[in-house]
């Protein structure tokens, strides 16, 4: 027990003092867990820590980035990518591949040894490129959309290429390659593995045609209970109203599907992806993304550790120079295919270069690979090692390709650049707090206006209402930083906060104002006081919720007490104005910390305002006519006079 | 009998003497429709469809208002604007107006004298009404002369304001039943209606 605490504080103090340094230096989180790997290695050695079990457990944080990358993509979407996918990534992943294996077999590779590096080697960093191209805001632009594309297509490609990759294994190595190495499930439990071993056995005395029922059988029941029984399980969850029950409900289903998976020997990354795409249409998705982010980020970051610290750095010193060749290698022969891409599908200028620099390099999906490759005796250990030291260098240099894009391509195209229309729609989404009374009439004219909602709404009787009727909500809290996230807060154009609760209102307020300054929120205010700690809380478009209907029910009694409807219209509009005023010369006096009927000042300026807008409103007084018939009192006699008296002047002087 | 509608635009009302007046002269008149226009849409918020189905329901429009820097008040505008639709009042399709009779009453703030050549407006009335009688035209409606009262600026109290809602009244029967004949008026006054009026 001591043992697992003090390897876990080990990893998580490397990993807290290494990521915010490499992130200061630009160069990414991903490589700071490498360089905490790094450092950690001989650390580990000496503890004698065995660095590939635990890049094995690490291994689940894929099957978990693949689970949230399968609920980001809407079904329909994928298909409307379809063109891009197919096109663009799957030429990528085919062409890149068949040139590195077509090079590996020129260094006397066996083909099947040159097709395994080739698949290793055509895939890029996810990891890094997303994370870069959304921190600099390239991602819009065509050569970012066209390198999400292909990123897209190489996670999905990395599905058949585990399914197949087995099909090369060499049979002189599969006595050496460790057995019952399953990729990715994870390592439970004796017990557990010994019941997962049961099964399995069970399985494999099963007939073919048997086998390929049980895995057939087990596609369909993720699609079936993503389909139909999350919604009732979430749905009972969200009742209990506790927040770990969530957390342990999506980790189930997760971890659920990858023991599924590998027990019919099938990818889990499959599974999980596929029972991703079921769920992306569900209103637990941002619920789900939020519980499970943290998690994938935890064990990638451990992965990417794994990774760091099982480089074999006395093969590195010994090999430095070939090393160092081939990884530049690599980012030619991966840099020429892209280029070649960018051309035939008529990326121009910047786009053609952000393409090209960005996807240069391997990425984490062939460690992955590597592990898998090396694990069913495809690839001999040798071979992988200097594959593994030849991804990491890739990936570090990948920062250096996007200081030559900012600093020698953007410059130069800078002016070219703006002539180009921006083919990619920019907008980003628009979140609204709370789906009640107030936030669905907010929704509904957002809709009808043709605009596109995330709605988020933790109420589940709500929930349940408005799917009856068709409209499309998301479960889960709209006050936590991650469900927010979830949402898409970071491109968010506008928040709408609708939820009832003032606390939570002002407080979400000030969170999205600190952290997203670029959003615009709207916000419901409860009442005056509240419009002052919603504007201390940096919000500036302000609505009081029950304000406007106060007006209206005003002028109605107006209008039922005979004043003519458009006196009534310009009385209630008189009030408003009044009433902004008071409450902008009331907003110095405020004080949070007092309550109102306490703050004496408070308290004399407000009774003073409202005498004046009494005897304002009284209408004999001359300031009241003035204001509200002023644009239609006839002229008086003396304006006559003077008009008639200035054309006379007028004349005199012309003639 | 003619149908006849009859738009009231007044966004003061309640500072109005001569307008008042008028509206009390024809409160009673029956077989008309009577539309306070600032009443019906406070907010702006006209709605064409009703507007347009009452226009093909009369065969007399007569617009009611204060002359506001030579032409209608806002709201009377944007109802053009908005009502007198190409394929509906012009254009392509655009006869449901036609044979309609339009008829201005109109108040102006400065006197008859000032409508002229010499006058400070230094246009005469019916030279400045041209944007409307052209609307009247496009809309193949046949333009009126208009029904005036001039310097309404300090009118109150006299008796030419009773004179002027009096005939008006006579005026609006009298287009209601058809009877008006506008001969070769370039303006009517309650004078001049009085005096055709006597003629016949």
């Amino acid at each position: 027990m001591t043992e697992m605490l003090t390897l876990a504080l080990i990893f998580l103090v490397a990993g807290v003092i290494m990521v915010p340094i490499a992130s200061r230096l630009g160069l990414g989180s991903v490589l700071g867990y490498l360089i905490a790997g790094i450092l950690l290695s001989p650390l580990l050695s000496v503890a004698n820590v065995d660095v590939v079990e635990v890049q094995h457990f690490a291994e689940f944080g894929v099957v978990m980035m693949l689970f949230l990358v399968g609920l980001e993509l809407e079904p329909r979407v994928l298909w409307q990518m379809r063109y891009q996918l197919v096109g663009l990534g799957g030429l990528q992943v085919l062409g890149t591949g068949a040139a590195i294996a077509g090079i590996a077999v020129m260094f006397g590779q066996p083909w099947n040894v040159a097709i395994a590096i080739g698949a290793v080697l055509s895939l890029s960093s996810t990891a890094i490129v997303l994370k870069t191209l959304t921190e600099k805001g390239l991602l819009r632009s065509r050569g970012g959309q066209s390198s999400f594309s292909v990123l897209l297509t190489q996670d999905i490609a990395v599905i058949p290429m585990l399914a197949f990759l087995p099909f090369l294994a060499m049979p002189e190595l599969a006595g050496l390659a460790e057995t019952g190495a399953e990729h990715g499930a994870g390592h439970g439990e004796e017990a557990g593995t010994a019941m997962l071993g049961g099964i399995e056995a069970w399985i494999a005395e099963r007939s073919g045609w048997e086998r390929a029922g049980l895995t057939i059988g087990a596609i369909a029941s993720v699609i079936l209970v993503g389909s139909y029984l999350t919604r009732p399980v979430f749905g009972f969850i969200a009742k209990a109203r506790l927040q770990e029950l969530f957390t342990a409900t999506a980790l189930t289903i997760v971890v659920g599907i990858a023991v599924l998976m590998t027990m019919v020997g099938l990818s889990p990354a499959l599974g999980t992806f596929l029972a991703g795409v079921v769920l992306a249409n569900s209103e637990y998705r941002h619920e789900l993304e939020a519980d499970l982010e943290p998690f994938r980020g935890l064990l990638l970051g451990l992965f990417f550790i794994t990774v760091g610290a099982g480089i074999n750095f006395p093969l590195l010193w010994d090999t430095l120079g070939t090393v160092l060749a081939l990884t530049l290698g690599l980012v030619l022969v991966k840099g020429a295919v892209l280029y070649l891409l960018a051309v035939i599908f008529q990326l121009r200028g910047t786009d053609r270069w952000l393409f090209t620099l960005s996807l240069a390099q391997a990425g984490e999906f062939g460690f992955v690979l590597l592990s898998f490759a090396t694990a069913n005796a495809i690839m001999p250990r040798g071979v992988a090692d200097q594959l593994l030291l030849i991804v990491a260098l890739s990936m570090l240099v990948t920062p250096l390709l996007f200081i030559i894009f900012d600093r020698a391509v953007a410059p130069r195209f800078s002016s070219a650049q703006e002539r180009e229309p921006d083919e990619i729609d920019a907008d980003g989404p628009i979140i609204i707090a709370g789906h009640g009374r107030f936030g669905g009439v907010v929704n509904r004219i957002l809709t009808s206006a043709g605009y596109k909602t995330v709605v988020l709404d933790n109420n589940i009787s709500h929930l349940e209402m408005l799917r009856a009727f068709g409209f499309r909500v998301f479960y889960g809290d709209p006050t936590r930083p991650d469900l927010l996230h979830a949402a898409g807060i970071e491109n968010a154009r506008l928040l709408v906060v609708a939820i009832d609760d003032p606390h939570q209102t002002t407080e979400l307020v000030r969170y999205v104002s600190d952290a997203h300054p670029h959003v615009h929120v709207t916000a419901r205010a409860q009442d005056r006081n509240h419009v002052y700690e919603l504007w201390a809380a940096g919000c500036r478009d302000i609505i009081r919720d029950t304000f406007d209907s106060a007006v209206r029910t005003g002028r109605s009694a107006l209008e039922a007490l005979g004043y003519h409807p458009f006196d009534a219209e310009r009385q209630v509009k008189d009030f408003v104005a009044r009433d902004q005023h008071a409450l902008r010369r009331m907003a110095d006096l405020y004080d949070p910390e007092t309550p109102s009927y306490k703050n004496d000042a408070y308290v004399a300026r407000a009774r003073e305002l409202m005498k004046e807008q009494d005897e304002a409103m009284q209408q004999d007084s001359p300031d009241y006519t003035d204001w509200i018939g002023r644009a239609w009192v006839p002229p008086s006699p003396a304006d006559q006079k003077s008009d008639a008296e200035a054309a006379d002047e007028a004349e005199r002087k012309a003639s | 009998m003619a149908k006849l509608i009859l738009y009231y635009a007044h966004p003061g009302q309640r500072f109005s003497r001569v307008n008042h007046a008028m509206t009390d002269a024809v409160r009673e008149i029956e077989g008309i429709t009577r539309v306070d226009l600032y009443a019906d849409y406070p907010r702006y918020d006209i709605n064409v469809e009703h507007e347009q189905e009452r226009l093909i329901d009369h065969d007399v429009i007569v617009w009611q208002f204060p002359l506001f820097w030579y032409s209608v008040p806002a709201l009377l505008k944007d109802w053009m604007d908005l009502v007198l639709e190409p394929g509906f009042a012009y254009g392509d399709g655009g006869d449901k107006l036609e044979g309609k009779r339009v008829m201005l009453a109109i108040s102006t703030g400065g006197p008859e004298e000032s409508y002229c050549k010499d006058g400070y407006n230094n246009f005469d009335l019916r030279t400045l009404l041209a944007p409307l009688e052209q609307t009247a035209r496009l809309c193949k409606m046949e333009f009126l002369p208009p029904y005036v009262f001039y310097g309404a600026v300090g009118a109150d109290g006299e008796a030419r304001v009773a004179d002027h809602a009096a005939s008006y009244r006579q005026l609006i029967e009298a287009l209601r039943d058809d009877r008006f004949d506008p001969q070769d008026i370039e303006v009517l006054t309650s004078k001049v209606f009085t005096g055709q009026e006597a003629a016949e």
